[in-house]
């Protein structure tokens, strides 16, 4: 789908490559323990922080300056039809850290997740306008490739979808798509590399012929990580991958979310308070289809500066 | 009084009874002042049903008992003994007799039968009036019995419920009798088959010639009865030629259609292609034999095929083909789109492109559903007769040549059972034969395209 009114925003900084930053050193397993009580004397809002790794506040660079931001959206609208989902949502997704959007049903936060690598091409009548960059390209615009936005910014769904194949197929389908793998043993190297990142290849390593759909609910949800990372992408977005998932299997995506952080920018839609609070940097609040406030996610949930806010994260709506 | 009447007369009571059962419900929820277990209708549909069910099964049984009872007290009549004792001459004058009886017929060929017709139809009215009284005095009663139950704790909802489900089973049922009932009549006259000709060469005879003689010099007269050149030429023209033709089309336009296509134009070609379902078999037939079989004959001879015929495989399968394409394409289009939606998101979203997602995601996902799809396809055409009977041939050839001609079971049937036929031929039961044959393949057929297609059913259920 072509973007019929693209805004006039020249990109603001130049092209630099983006720059690492090593996140080994905070790959530490989020206590949940935490979440199950939240203070309830305190009438301010509950959610607790405070164990969120530590991310030293002078690596994060501010939000709206410091370094390039992996994706922008400036000023982004979608219409499905004559009706409006999204209204003028602009956002800067950054490498390395995670980017949770939440807010409650129907406020667009999917419909924008899903504008980030244009898989809202897929339906007939939605249409979309603003820009959104990747490195300072704009892949709203109908010279983009989807299929190489695509292999750049992959996607993990809100209900595991591996394909009717065997564990390796599923795996594999990215880079033989894409022709990342030569011949046989790179792809088996791919493959194999994928999954561990995925925390599945212990699981799986003796069974990678079985068919995917075999697997349990999380470990489908993580083949459905180790594929889309085996394109290695430069983007995930995660459309509340654990929304289908019990609490253990949860534990493990958020876990294995905060280990790939230092490797991929990361977009995860929750309806999860306590779930962004835990594995995100970034807090974006949509409502209504606007972004209402966007911010570092211990300030969301400790110091809220719009109203709306408050009101959805002490759970007064949503 | 016929039957006929009393059947009227039951309707009758019935209504009646609709009547009294609801006009007494009422009279009892105002004089009870209490609410009754079940509303006013179904208290009168409880009282019609109790009416009209049991009488109806009573005729419905009395009517082949009645015939029996006609004939013998016909036969055990003075006019009755004096017939001849031949059984076959004693039916067609008792069969004459009945024609005159029923005014179908001025006079009988045989003097007996005229003399016999008086007879009959004084024993058929005697019977069917005091079959018809029985039966409307049964409704009586049962319409009585049913109107004097009721009473404000009376559950005739349910009783009613109870009927219906019953009228629901027995529905049913018959298609599941009828199916048995042919079964039967195919096989036994096919044991009369087998006793005349031996069931192996039948199954493995590589000779099909079933001209028997009439007399024992008869000469060309071999009687040859081996199925093997029809079931190869139904197969190569069902399931071969046709296919060939049919799932490649079927499929293909499935995939633009539900893949593709533009709402608009989809709204357009489908109702179109589904057009060639309606067509009858009988079009198809001279499409075939006047139009496509004369242009696959100088193509054949074009291409150096001496032994093209007029009347060949291709013709006949690739028609066939053609009309089953609605077909492939309807259970196609019905077994991808049962895919998932997020199995093909999950396919875009790793940066495939729309036919990668079909190759590689959609088609594998929807194999098991195609394939069951196709194997009916198979079972609908190599049932199929018209086509065959039009433009296949006659001669029962053993040969893979596309040009030349081959005849298929139906079509053998069709040639067999055509004319007069005396029913003690091997020649007229071998038609029966094939018939099983045929119906026990398709039915496999069947059978393992429903299970293929409910098991791929569950998978994303």
């Amino acid at each position: 789908m072509d973007m019929k009114e693209k805004m006039p925003i020249t990109p603001t900084t130049p092209v630099t490559p983006s720059a690492a930053i090593p996140a080994a050193a905070h790959r530490e397993a989020p206590s949940f323990a935490d979440d199950a009580e939240p203070d309830m004397t305190d009438s301010a809002p509950r959610i607790d922080v405070s164990h969120q790794p530590n991310i030293e506040e002078a690596s994060v660079p501010d939000l709206d300056t410091g370094r390039d931001p992996k994706m922008r959206a400036d000023e982004v609208s979608v219409f499905y039809g004559e009706k409006q989902a999204l209204k003028d949502v602009s956002i800067k997704i950054y490498d390395d850290l995670v980017t949770a959007f939440i807010g409650p049903s129907g406020c667009g936060k999917s419909t924008f997740l899903r504008c980030l690598n244009r898989m809202n091409d897929t339906i007939p009548t939605a249409r979309v306008t603003g820009r959104i960059a990747l490195d300072d390209e704009d892949i709203t615009s109908s010279s983009m490739d989807v299929v190489q936005l695509r292999a750049r910014v992959g996607m993990v769904f809100q209900k595991p979808n591996p394909f009717p194949k065997s564990i390796f197929e599923n795996v594999a389908y990215g880079p033989r798509i894409h022709g990342l793998a030569t011949n046989k043993v790179e792809l088996q190297e791919i493959v194999e590399k994928s999954l561990r990142r995925a925390g599945l290849w212990e699981e799986v390593k003796d069974r990678l012929q079985e068919s995917g759909t075999a697997l349990s609910g999380g470990q489908q949800q993580r083949l459905c990580i180790a594929r889309a990372i085996a394109v290695d992408p430069e983007v995930i977005l995660m459309d509340e991958p654990c929304s289908a998932l019990d609490p253990i299997a949860t534990a493990k995506i958020e876990e294995l979310i905060h280990e790939l952080r230092g490797r991929y920018a990361i977009a995860i839609v929750t309806h999860n308070m306590q779930q962004a609070a835990r594995v995100s940097q970034r807090t974006a609040f949509f409502h209504l289809g606007e972004l209402v406030e966007y911010g570092k996610t211990s300030e969301i949930f400790t110091n809220p500066r719009m109203q709306r806010t408050t009101d959805y994260i002490t759970g007064r709506y949503g | 009084m016929s039957l006929g009447l009393a059947f009227v007369a039951i309707l009758a009571v019935a209504l009646a009874a609709a009547w009294l059962g609801y006009a007494r419900a009422r009279r009892l929820r105002a004089s009870s002042g209490s609410r009754l277990h079940s509303l006013p209708v179904y208290h009168g549909a409880h009282a019609a049903l109790w009416a009209a069910i049991p009488a109806l099964l009573l005729i419905a049984a009395w009517a082949p008992m009645q015939s029996r009872l006609v004939d013998q007290t016909v036969l055990s009549s003075p006019e009755g003994k004096a017939l001849p004792a031949f059984e076959m001459q004693r039916e067609s004058i008792l069969s004459e007799a009945r024609e005159i009886a029923h005014g179908d017929r001025e006079a009988g060929f045989n003097p007996e039968s005229t003399t016999l017709a008086p007879r009959i139809r004084a024993a058929e009215q005697r019977y069917a009036l005091f079959g018809g009284l029985i039966a409307i005095a049964v409704a009586l009663a049962t319409a009585a019995f049913a109107v004097r139950r009721s009473n404000p704790q009376f559950r005739a909802r349910t009783g009613v419920e109870r009927w219906v489900m019953g009228l629901l089973f027995a529905a049913s049922l018959i298609a599941i009798l009828t199916t048995l009932g042919i079964l039967l009549s195919l096989m036994f006259e096919s044991l009369r088959f087998f006793r005349l000709y031996p069931v192996q060469s039948f199954l493995f005879g590589l000779e099909w010639s079933p001209q028997t003689a009439l007399r024992a010099d008869q000469a060309g007269s071999s009687g040859a009865f081996g199925s093997v050149p029809l079931m190869w030429g139904t197969f190569f023209i069902g399931a071969i030629i046709a296919m060939v033709v049919a799932v490649p089309l079927g499929l293909m336009s499935a995939i633009y259609l539900t893949q593709y296509a533009h709402a608009r134009v989809r709204a357009w070609l489908k109702p179109i292609l589904e057009i060639l379902a309606g067509i009858p078999t009988v079009v198809y037939g001279y499409f075939a034999a006047l139009t496509v079989a004369p242009a696959v004959r100088d193509f054949g001879l074009a291409i150096g095929v001496s032994s093209a015929s007029s009347e060949s495989a291709l013709a006949a399968g690739s028609v066939m083909g053609v009309m089953i394409i609605p077909f492939v394409s309807s259970m196609s289009d019905d077994s991808i789109a049962a895919v998932p939606q997020a199995m093909r998101d999950g396919s875009l979203a790793m940066g495939a492109t729309k036919s990668e997602t079909i190759r590689k995601v959609l088609l594998p996902a929807a194999l098991p559903g195609v394939m069951g799809g196709i194997l009916l396809a198979v079972s609908r055409a190599i049932g199929e007769t018209m086509i065959v009977v039009m433009a296949a041939g006659l001669a029962a050839n053993l040969t893979a040549n596309p040009f030349a001609s081959v005849t298929t079971v139906t079509t053998q049937i069709v040639q067999l059972l055509t004319g007069d036929q005396e029913f003690d031929s091997a020649k007229t039961l071998a038609a029966f034969a094939l018939g099983l044959a045929l119906f026990l393949i398709t039915l496999l057929l069947n059978l393992i395209a429903l299970h293929i297609v409910r098991k791929y059913q569950e998978q994303y259920e």
